[in-house]
């Protein structure tokens, strides 16, 4: 503890040491005290903490201006040694000096730091442009996504997802859907026997044996949406591949017609190819269904302008103002009796199409083998949903 | 199927100013798809040229190009003062003295191609030999149009250069081309598209002229001795249940038919032969019934139709000498000598010849099967066998030889003899007992009851009331000879909002009645692939046919199951037979493209089936199609089809982590591919055993992460490829790779999660470097140390492995950090260390490891 004497302030002569009570009396010490080298201590002080130009010159300030050795921290221990009468007139000097110094002092520190902070801000600067990826993004193939997308689709309107097998039985993919041994439509389709050939075994040349096999195993009502892999004998070119993509679509239902058909097509371009899109239909035949439709959607292009014969036809729909879809139809009585479905308590409708033309479409692929040969830019342009 | 216009408009009206785009629309909109319009759209001078010479140039871009000279008659020459007309020509299927087509500067072709003299390989050129497509005549581009081949010798010797080729081929009418669904058989001919274009414009009153409506003699016992006796028929259907003969004596062989119908032919695609050959074929386009020309004098006497004998055999008319099968029908000459595949082709020795006189017409009603399996059998799809594939109208038989009989006598002056052969063992049809309220109840849309008749009517059908009461909804309906198809209700209604029209059905979503949504496995797949695809890998998808050298490649021991493969019968490339056992089998060939193209890195992954027969392929039982098949045919058929388990194949090769201003890249190596099979594991959340596998290919054996279930349930396998199996199927070295069971994932993932409650009092952490053997497993090490720990244990990291001068040989270091919390008090550092030192003990137990 530091026992300090009152003083007169003004009374320099009696000036008394400030610190401790052995200490001899110094001149010097007192005209610490003297209020001009206050002032002019404190000047010095300010002076000194402006022209600190860091945090460093400051902390050097601080120890020459606020430290025990400084000339304020002097005049400070110099008050103890006066007068009981002048210590408070000059502890009060003192004390208001030392506070204009350690504002000072407070404020630039702050300024300093405020200016240190900046500064390392921008010398912390980047180019950001720089390549930022290490580890490539992956990506799903387009197919699997607008397969996605359809499913997802008619999923959220209450339809389920049947799949099957890819080496499927010649039965559940030629004969129980109306199309016999001895059929026109079955010599049209390029398939793929497998060896032995009675082995009664193919690989599936469309979806359609999952509906077989749906139609066979649960009760009406039945409302599939069937993607999967199908194969025919095609050579690779620019609209076959042998190995591509179906999806197709079967309600039996008591009471539906071909109107609920046409309503579900109409769904499914809309999901695929926008809201404005519509339909148009005509006859077509195909053994699995009875009537049979076939559909195409106004082009999205051109908005179903015909171009015919324009200088410039519109590439998406060749100049018709309409895109072919696929065909579809109320389920065959004969397909129906053949899964045990009594044709005359319920009805059905099935269609389906391509999802390789599907995407082509969509997205403007333009061959099919970007979409089969598995270069890895193809996949990488469409990430994770379409 | 083609038809012009001038013919269509002989048997119904055509629209005021229809062309040949109206006319293919309106097909178009009763469900006959447009296929194509020839002609019409062409402008001369189009004329007959002759090549006078020729010179071959060869050509800088490797072509061989002919600069002809060709004498294109008065015409041509004025435009080119007097001398012949020289041309340049890409085509090498002619001779000099061949007369070709030729289009002249000013001529326009179709596609609106303007012809004009020009300069092409350093020669002006005025105009072209004209091939096929190029005038619309055909599809054909192999060469140009050589008139000898195009329309026989003796009609191109008639012939004089600059005659008029548009009028000569009937390319100044449009021509349409429909395409013709199996159904409808009838539209294979001009009488039938004609009856859909009027029902396309209405089907007005007395706007149908059906050329098959006329007066046929009765048939009499004078004719031509013809049996039917087919002794096997198919399926219970005869092979031939009508044959219509007649004759006709003293035809002038020299006489060609008439130039109005060898261009109608022309335009139909078909090329003229002889005015026989032609009138048979001109009746078949016009009323859809094929006939056949047999020459009289060819024949002994009478025509019996047959089966064919085992080991018996016809030389056809294309020269080909065919064995027979019992299942071919035949018409033979006396019931011995085969003339004729019934309904498919003639033979070559009673062919119609440059000097027969006495022509027997033949016009027969075949069993569609029977022609199908034979036009199949012996690969001869003819006009014939086409049309009597899809049936042919059994009532229109005699009318079709009736015309075939006037033209001839017409055309080549003959006589038909009085006798008519017509053997008929067709029967009626039964009426269809129609409730007309059905179609409105198929379709869609309320038609009433007498646009339903009406449209029946219009049809051909015959439509008589029920007689089961004045409200009854029943009537019973004859469907019209030439449609076989029409046999239930779908048929009728189909019928009915094909002709009121498809476009009037409205649109009406349906509305299931709330569905599961995607089952657990299709979901649990979904996340497969977004993980990998997360985790920085590229769906692909491959073909799935590989090689037999595959399985050596890829290094399979003898006794493998990926061995066992299902081969393709008619494969597209005999290279690549087999269907493939695991993904990696296919996807190696999308890797090596990748690469190929300059993808020095590339990390790819498929998820498919693969086909696993286990065996030799059963034989899936091909039940009756009339119900449904019995619960044990049913189970039969679905076992015979082979396991198809779904598979995830991965493969990774050069940098996975890419070189960068942040320093080099990283290899892809093997724990990259653990580490795509961690990802997945911890997607599905389900763990995965990861053990060291030794020998299984087509991995590394040093190399090979065995991936199980917690239960031993195999999942599959990850890591680096065996370079060996790398260098045979040309990878880049190091090249890593994984393949999973996805459904043994899927199936694993079903179970809900069940949450594990945690500890929020501190964590207590204990380091231990373990000396072992380098041949111990750090999983089984980790597996011991866990098996002692204690339940406070929650957590064991292996931060370090070292191996070098520092441990004994052989021998190799595993610091683990071992986390310690309690759920219910903060762990004294006593408490840790005997948990610490209890699990140290169980290593050292189990894998002999020392605490260093
Ligand atoms: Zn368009």
């Amino acid at each position: 503890m530091r026992r300090t004497t009152d003083h007169a302030p003004n009374e320099s002569s009696e000036r008394t040491p400030m610190s401790g009570p052995n200490t001899n009396y110094d001149p010097v010490e007192v005209s610490a005290l003297d209020p001009a080298n206050i002032d002019a201590a404190v000047e010095e002080a300010l002076a000194a903490i402006a022209a600190a130009g860091s945090l460093d010159e400051l902390k050097a300030v601080r120890t020459a201006h606020q430290g025990d050795r400084s000339p304020l921290a002097l005049a400070n221990r110099e008050i103890g040694a006066l007068p009981p009468s002048a210590k408070a007139e000059a502890g009060k000097r003192v004390g208001q000096a030392r506070g204009r110094v350690a504002q000072a002092l407070a404020t630039r520190q702050v300024e300093l730091e405020a200016e240190r902070d900046e500064r390392i801000l921008v010398e912390e600067r980047v180019d950001v442009t720089v390549p930022a990826v290490r580890r490539p993004h992956g990506a799903r193939h387009p197919i699997e996504l607008v397969a996605q997308r359809l499913v997802d689709a008619f999923v959220g309107s209450g339809w389920e997802v049947a799949e099957g097998p890819e080496l499927e039985s010649e039965w559940l993919n030629f004969d129980a859907l109306n199309l016999g041994p001895d059929h026109p439509a079955r010599q049209m389709q390029d398939t793929f026997f497998l060896d032995p050939v009675d082995s009664g075994l193919v690989l599936r040349t469309q979806t359609s044996p999952v509906q077989i096999r749906t139609m066979l195993e649960k009760e009406p009502p039945i409302y599939i949406v069937a993607p999967g892999k199908v194969f025919r004998t095609d050579d690779l070119d620019a609209t076959h591949t042998p190995v591509f993509h179906q999806i197709e679509c079967l309600a039996i239902d008591k009471g539906l017609t071909m109107a609920h058909l046409r309503g579900a097509l109409d769904a499914f371009v809309r999901i695929m190819f926008g809201p404005e899109t519509r339909t148009r239909v005509r006859a077509n035949y195909f053994p699995f269904t009875e009537p049979s439709m076939e559909t195409d959607f106004l082009c999205f292009t051109c908005h179903g302008e015909e171009t015919w014969g324009s200088a410039e036809p519109c590439r998406t729909c060749g100049g018709s103002g309409w895109i072919e879809l696929g065909g579809s139809g109320m389920v065959n009585r004969k397909v129906l009796r053949t899964c045990g479905i009594d044709p005359d308590v319920y009805s059905g409708f099935a269609f389906g199409l391509g999802i390789e033309r599907a995407l082509q479409l969509r997205h403007g692929v333009q061959g099919m083998h970007e979409i089969v040969e598995g270069d890895v830019r193809f996949s990488q342009q469409f990430g994770m949903e379409v | 199927m083609r038809m012009p216009l001038s013919w269509l408009a002989e048997y119904t009206d055509l629209a005021p100013g229809a062309r040949g785009a109206d006319v293919a629309a309106s097909l178009v909109s009763v469900g006959l798809e447009e296929e194509d319009l020839h002609g019409g759209d062409l402008k001369g001078p189009l004329v007959v040229g002759r090549v006078l010479d020729f010179v071959v140039e060869p050509q800088k871009n490797g072509k061989k190009i002919r600069w002809c000279t060709v004498d294109v008659g008065q015409n041509g020459q004025m435009l080119t003062e007097g001398k012949h007309q020289e041309i340049v020509c890409g085509a090498h299927n002619f001779e000099v003295g061949d007369l070709v087509v030729v289009v002249l500067p000013g001529a326009v072709l179709p596609g609106n191609f303007e012809i004009a003299a020009r300069k092409t390989y350093g020669h002006v050129s005025n105009g072209m030999i004209c091939a096929e497509d190029e005038i619309g005549l055909g599809h054909d581009h192999e060469g140009i149009i050589v008139l000898s081949r195009l329309l026989g010798e003796e009609k191109a010797a008639a012939l004089s250069p600059g005659d008029d080729a548009i009028a000569l081929l009937g390319l100044g009418e449009e021509t349409v081309e429909t395409n013709v669904t199996p159904d409808r058989g009838y539209c294979f001919s001009v009488r039938g598209l004609a009856r859909e274009y009027w029902h396309a414009q209405g089907s007005p009153r007395g706007g149908y002229r059906d050329p098959a409506a006329i007066a046929v003699p009765a048939p009499n016992g004078d004719g031509y001795t013809v049996e039917l006796k087919d002794e096997t028929p198919l399926e219970g259907n005869e092979g031939c249940d009508r044959y219509v003969a007649r004759i006709v004596r003293g035809i002038d062989p020299s006489r060609p038919s008439p130039s109005w119908m060898q261009k109608r032919l022309t335009q139909m695609g078909m090329r003229p032969i002889s005015l026989a050959v032609d009138v048979t074929n001109y009746v078949m386009l016009a009323v859809g019934q094929p006939l056949h020309a047999f020459d009289v004098d060819r024949l002994s006497g009478s025509i019996v139709v047959r089966r064919a004998r085992a080991g018996e055999t016809l030389t056809t008319l294309d020269d080909v000498e065919r064995t027979l099968s019992p299942e071919d029908l035949l018409i033979t000459d006396g019931g011995e000598h085969p003339l004729a595949i019934a309904g498919v082709m003639g033979g070559a020795s009673s062919e119609v010849a440059a000097t027969t006189t006495d022509v027997l017409v033949e016009a027969a009603h075949f069993d569609p099967t029977t022609v199908a399996r034979s036009a199949r059998r012996h690969r001869l799809a003819t006009e014939a066998s086409k049309r009597f594939e899809r049936g042919v109208d059994p009532k229109v038989t005699a009318a079709a030889a009736q015309l075939a009989v006037d033209l001839l006598v017409e055309h080549g002056g003959g006589t038909p003899d009085p006798g008519v052969t017509d053997v008929d063992h067709t029967t009626d049809r039964a009426a269809y007992r129609l409730d007309v309220t059905e179609p409105s109840r198929i379709v869609g849309v309320d038609y009433p009851r007498e646009r339903v008749l009406g449209i029946l009517r219009d049809l051909g059908c015959e439509v008589v009331e029920s007689g089961e009461g004045a409200d009854d909804v029943h009537v019973l309906v004859t469907p019209p000879s030439w449609r076989p198809d029409l046999v239930d209700a779908p048929d009728y209604a189909e019928e009915i909002a094909r002709i009121d029209g498809y476009n009037n059905i409205p649109s009406v979503t349906p509305t299931p009645s709330g569905g599961r949504g995607l089952t657990h496995s299709q979901k649990a797949r979904r996340v497969v692939a977004d993980a990998l695809a997360g985790a920085g890998l590229t769906e692909v998808l491959s073909y799935p046919f590989v090689s037999e050298e595959l399985a050596d490649q890829l290094m399979l021991p003898a006794d493998d199951d990926r061995r066992n493969a299902v081969r393709l019968a008619n494969p597209l490339s005999e290279e690549r037979p087999l269907l493939r056992t695991s993904i990696l089998a296919s996807l190696v060939d999308t890797l090596r493209r990748n690469v190929a193209r300059g993808h020095k890195d590339v990390a790819i992954y498929e998820l498919g089936l693969v086909f696993r027969p286990g065996g030799p392929l059963g034989t899936a039982p091909i039940p009756s199609v009339a119900s449904r098949p019995d619960a044990e045919t049913l189970e039969r058929l679905y076992a015979a089809v082979p396991a198809q388990p779904r598979r995830v194949g991965i493969l990774a090769t050069g940098l996975i982590e890419q070189a960068g201003w942040w320093g080099p890249g990283r290899p892809a190596d093997w724990s990259d591919m653990v580490a795509a099979v961690q990802a997945v594991s911890a997607a599905l959340a389900v763990p995965v055993v990861v053990a060291n596998d030794a020998a299984h290919a087509p991995w590394h054996p040093g190399r090979c992460a065995r991936i199980t279930l917690a239960d031993g349930t195999l999942v599959g396998h990850a890591g680096e490829l065996h370079p060996k199996v790398l260098a045979a199927l040309d990878l880049p070295a190091r090249t890593v790779a994984a393949e999973l069971d996805v459904d043994v994932l899927v199936r694993a993932s079903e179970e809900p999660v069940q949450a594990r409650s945690f500890s929020t009092f501190p964590p207590a952490m204990t380091d231990v470097a373990l000396l072992v053997r380098s041949d111990v497993a750090a999983a089984d090490v980790e597996a011991a140390l866990r098996s002692a720990a204690g339940d406070a244990l929650e957590s064991i990291v292996l931060f370090d492995v070292y191996e070098g001068e520092r441990v004994e040989a052989g021998h190799r270091s595993l610091a683990y950090r071992l986390t310690f919390r309690a759920a219910d008090r903060t762990l004294t550092t006593e408490e840790v260390n005997g948990f610490r030192d209890a699990a140290v003990a169980a290593a050292a137990a189990r894998t002999g490891a020392v605490q260093r």
